[in-house]
């Protein structure tokens, strides 16, 4: 199994211009170290616009973002899906064929290794001090001892006429062919978990809860082989959400804790349990992973109509519009208000101080003083019954927007409210009370059935590069001429490790040479 | 002692441990300067001659005390064989350069220990304290090998290359001590930033001596030879890619427990693979007929670059959930 077997090309003409020559051909040059090479070459080069370019699955938002701001060039980046470089076919083609490679190195490898394994030693060469590492000393050492002592050192011994030769270091190969296989092992690991799982993500108020069935879900993402019967049917409710702050010093306003108290059902009929989620450790139901993501603030509002009636009461989950200090944007819609329809744009401040110029901002992200700045009142027909799909952080589509009539806007803009307050509309429209404060979390749901294959692949990859990288395969070889000479050579197998084996050497010849009682 | 007298420690630590570095460096460059210069190639020793090298000591330890057997290593290591022939005033500053580097190395150890008990957390939660602790892990991947086999010929370049790393750091990437934020918060860093570490000091040894490769032709030169670079370089990979390929998985792991999933295309993982794949090429070139020698090297300097674009690029130009991306923060 030397390099140069591996290299061997042989060119079809020199085997004549049959089919079978050129297949055969074929698979010789792409089973070639040299193809590898290059092959490993455009992996890594077709990985890089993976981190330049944004991808759809990690940052859909910027992606967007492009094709708003540049539309020929995202046209551009589109047609050669670099949207999606790691599931593009031009990156599954290389890793396709460096794998089918690999197949095509492995394969030929381990029947060599099957043969290698169970071969003896080759004989004792004649003249032991041409080998690279030599010794010779006196003693009255036979045949039978030096084996001896060589198969305590773990070495794989065969004796004859004068001489012992011996051999050890099978690991190596063992740790490379265990190592490409892993590697394979891995792909395929992979493989499975994008089919077979599935991933998606939803936002929990305080208070409420969530069942594990795809409507539950904002954004779900299944594999191809996924069915919506097969979600693991847990559920669960957020009672107590907190998050700690350092509170002094060069960090100050940086988060140091998140903590969920859950209440988990993992089935239907099962006990309710206690779990605290947390970043770093995620919620484990029978494979299913729930992991804590995201976080903010969801103000509860009561919206009192022109009619006098409660229009709207709840908690409303805003959008984070500044992270240091969760100055945080919301939406209140109230379809139900009589004579016509309310909407509210309004801005949360978790910790509000005044400025001098008369406004207000958020000077800390724990709520230390909440308070709420209603931005914008708005009455009228909000769409919602057009039967279109509408974003809970919009009040409406820009064209239903101008429609509606403006309330409070712009300069009339009132002082904020503390928790507890409420501002009445102009034209007795209606009233806006800000009950309270709640937080929402937003949880990454995952089931990946490949996960724990592809760590065991992976464990067993990293074990097998160690030792097929840190293992030579040595041989030493022993003489012992008439007269009481003992000749001792020995040499690697492994290109580059000569160096460290010297020290061996040395070693090995030391046991040899020690009188019977000096041996371990 | 208070946090913020033992961060103050901490940072006069730093500046300590550059000043030491450059001053070894300069030893260690007199030391090259006024050395002899050796032939281009370990051939023109006579291949004769140097298995005679290789085979006298072992002999000789045989039958005697033994304790020798061991110089038949240094016979075949860079450069020792041939540090009898030096002049004397060179060696000398040699061993003051190296007495100096052993000094920055402590500096650089004190340096993380005291900025660790200030923040009471693993000091490599930011750029920052990152770039400080793989520094040192150069130096030690240095030094460490220094201890088994003469390479002090590398010392001038690792310690320029140590000392302009702090120096960046502390310029560029400087961060007060203080608490990380929560996704940090576990006992992952300790496994997954120490092997990244690791691996990225001994890569960072190999890439200087692949540079020194480059740079040296197969002349007359007071560098040691071709070969004895590239095994230098060679020796380091072999040990750092099995760490590197398990502070990649360490890291999948972790990220399987902080983001819900072991991989994601995180800018930070395309590029830990790029690297990872550009090793394993560096691997298999050095096995390809043909590629052995100047082409790995190159290799190897690619595989380099991508290792230095991962380390500080990434966190620099590109955005990503890696937390260690807010630089001066
Ligand atoms: C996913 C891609 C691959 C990776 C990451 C990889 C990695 C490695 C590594 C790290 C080594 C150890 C090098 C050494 O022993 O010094 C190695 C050795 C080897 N690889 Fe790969 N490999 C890959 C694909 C392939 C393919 C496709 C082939 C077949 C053409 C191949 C053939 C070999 C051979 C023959 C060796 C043994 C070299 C020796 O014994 O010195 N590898 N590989």
């Amino acid at each position: 199994m030397s390099v140069q077997e591996l290299e061997k090309e042989q060119s079809p003409n020199q085997a004549g211009f049959g089919l079978t020559a050129w297949l055969r051909w074929g698979w010789r040059t792409l089973t070639s170290m040299k193809t590898a090479l290059i092959l490993l070459f455009l992996l890594a080069l077709g990985s890089v616009p993976g981190s330049l370019v944004p991808q759809r699955g990690v940052e859909p938002d910027k992606v967007a973002r492009l094709y708003e701001q540049n539309p020929t060039l995202a046209e551009w980046y589109d047609r050669f899906q670099l949207f999606e470089v790691f599931t593009s076919t031009w990156f599954a083609a290389v890793y396709l064929l460096l794998f089918t490679s690999l197949i095509g190195c492995i394969v030929p490898r381990t029947a060599t290794y099957l043969r290698e394994l169970r071969r003896k030693p080759p004989a004792a060469p004649k003249h032991l001090s041409r080998l690279p590492h030599a010794a010779a000393f006196e003693g009255d050492l036979g045949v039978e001892e030096a084996a001896r002592r060589l198969r305590k050192l773990r070495f794989r011994v065969v004796t004859g006429d004068g001489w012992v030769s011996a051999e050890k270091g099978y690991l190596r190969e063992t740790g490379n062919l265990f190592f490409h296989i892993a590697l394979l092992g891995i792909l395929l690991a992979i493989g499975a978990g994008s089919l077979y799982g599935y991933r998606g993500n939803v936002l929990v108020v305080e208070g409420d809860g969530f069942a594990n069935t795809v409507a539950a879900y904002d954004r779900y993402i299944p594999g191809s082989q996924v069915s919506a019967e097969s979600l693991e049917p847990f559920s669960l409710q957020l009672t107590d959400f907190k998050v700690s702050y350092q509170v002094e010093g060069d960090k100050r306003g940086q988060a140091l804790d998140y903590s969920a108290h859950l209440k988990v059902n993992d089935s239907p009929g099962a006990p309710t349990r206690d779990f605290e989620l947390k970043v770093n450790t995620p919620l484990e139901v029978n494979g299913t992973q729930v992991y804590l993501i995201g976080n903010g603030y969801a103000p509860v509002f009561k919206v009192t109509d022109g009619k006098g009636q409660v229009a709207f009461e709840g908690a409303v989950p805003c959008l984070i519009e500044d992270k240091p200090t969760m100055t945080s944007g919301c939406v209140v819609k109230a379809p139900d208000a009589q004579p016509s329809q309310l909407g509210f744009l309004l801005r949360f401040l978790p910790t509000s101080v005044p400025l001098t110029d008369g406004t207000y901002a958020s000077a800390f992200p724990d709520e230390l003083n909440p308070e709420v700045q209603l931005v914008g009142a708005f009455s009228g027909d909000l769409g919602l019954r057009s039967g279109r799909p509408q974003s809970v952080y919009e009040l409406a589509p820009p064209e239903v927007m101008k429609k509606l009539k403006p309330l409070v806007m712009g300069s009339n803009v009132p002082k904020p409210l503390a928790a507890g307050q409420s501002i009445d509309l102009p034209e007795g429209a209606g009233k806006l009370e800000f009950v309270g404060v709640k937080e929402w979390m937003t949880l990454q749901i995952a089931y990946d059935p490949g996960r724990v294959p592809a760590l065991v692949f992976a464990a067993v990859a990293v074990v097998a590069i160690a030792l097929s990288l840190m293992i030579r395969r040595r041989r030493v070889f022993v003489r012992v001429k008439e007269g009481g000479t003992v000749e001792v050579g020995g040499l690697t197998r492994t290109e580059g490790s000569a160096a460290g084996f010297a020290e061996e050497f040395a070693d090995i010849v030391k046991v040899l040479s020690a009188g019977e009682k000096d041996v371990r | 002692m208070s946090a913020e007298q033992l961060a103050g420690l901490s940072d006069l630590f730093v500046v300590a441990a550059v000043l030491l570095y450059v001053v070894s460096m300069v030893g260690f460059a007199m030391e090259l300067a006024f050395g002899r210069f050796r032939p281009g190639k370990a051939a023109a020793l006579g291949a004769d001659a140097q298995r005679q090298a290789v085979k006298q000591p072992v002999a000789v330890g045989a039958a005697g005390s033994g304790g020798e057997g061991a110089d038949a290593s240094s016979a075949e290591q860079p450069g020792a064989s041939e540090a009898a022939g030096q002049p004397r005033g060179a060696i000398r500053a040699g061993t003051v350069a190296l007495a100096l580097a052993w000094l920055g190395w402590a500096a650089n150890l004190a340096a993380i220990v005291t900025r660790g008990l200030a923040v009471e957390r693993w000091p490599w939660g930011n750029m920052y304290e990152f770039v400080v602790a793989i520094c040192f892990a150069a130096v030690s991947a240095f030094l460490g090998t220094q201890l088994r086999h003469n390479v002090r010929f590398l010392g001038a370049f690792v310690m320029v290359t140590a000392a302009l790393g702090l120096g960046l750091a502390v310029k560029f990437f400087y961060t007060a001590a203080g608490p990380v934020v929560p996704a940090l918060n576990s006992y992952w860093i300790a496994i997954h930033v120490t092997a990244a570490i690791i691996s990225s000091g001994l890569l960072t040894m190999a890439g200087v001596a692949g540079i020194l490769y480059l740079i040296r032709g197969d002349g007359l030169s007071r560098l040691p030879t071709r070969e004895d670079l590239e095994r230098v370089a060679h020796r380091a990979i072999v040990f750092a890619f099995p760490l590197w390929t398990f502070a990649v998985i360490a890291g999948a792991l972790w990220a399987d427990r902080a983001w819900g999933r072991y991989w994601g295309w995180d800018p930070k993982e395309v590029w830990s693979f790029i690297t990872w794949v550009a090793y394993a090429a560096y691997l298999h070139a050095r096995v390809t007929a043909g590629w052995r020698g100047r082409a790995a090297t190159i290799v190897q300097l690619v595989a380099f670059a991508c290792l230095l674009f991962n380390l500080i690029g990434v966190n620099i130009f590109i955005s990503g959930l890696h937390s260690y991306a807010d630089v001066g923060n």
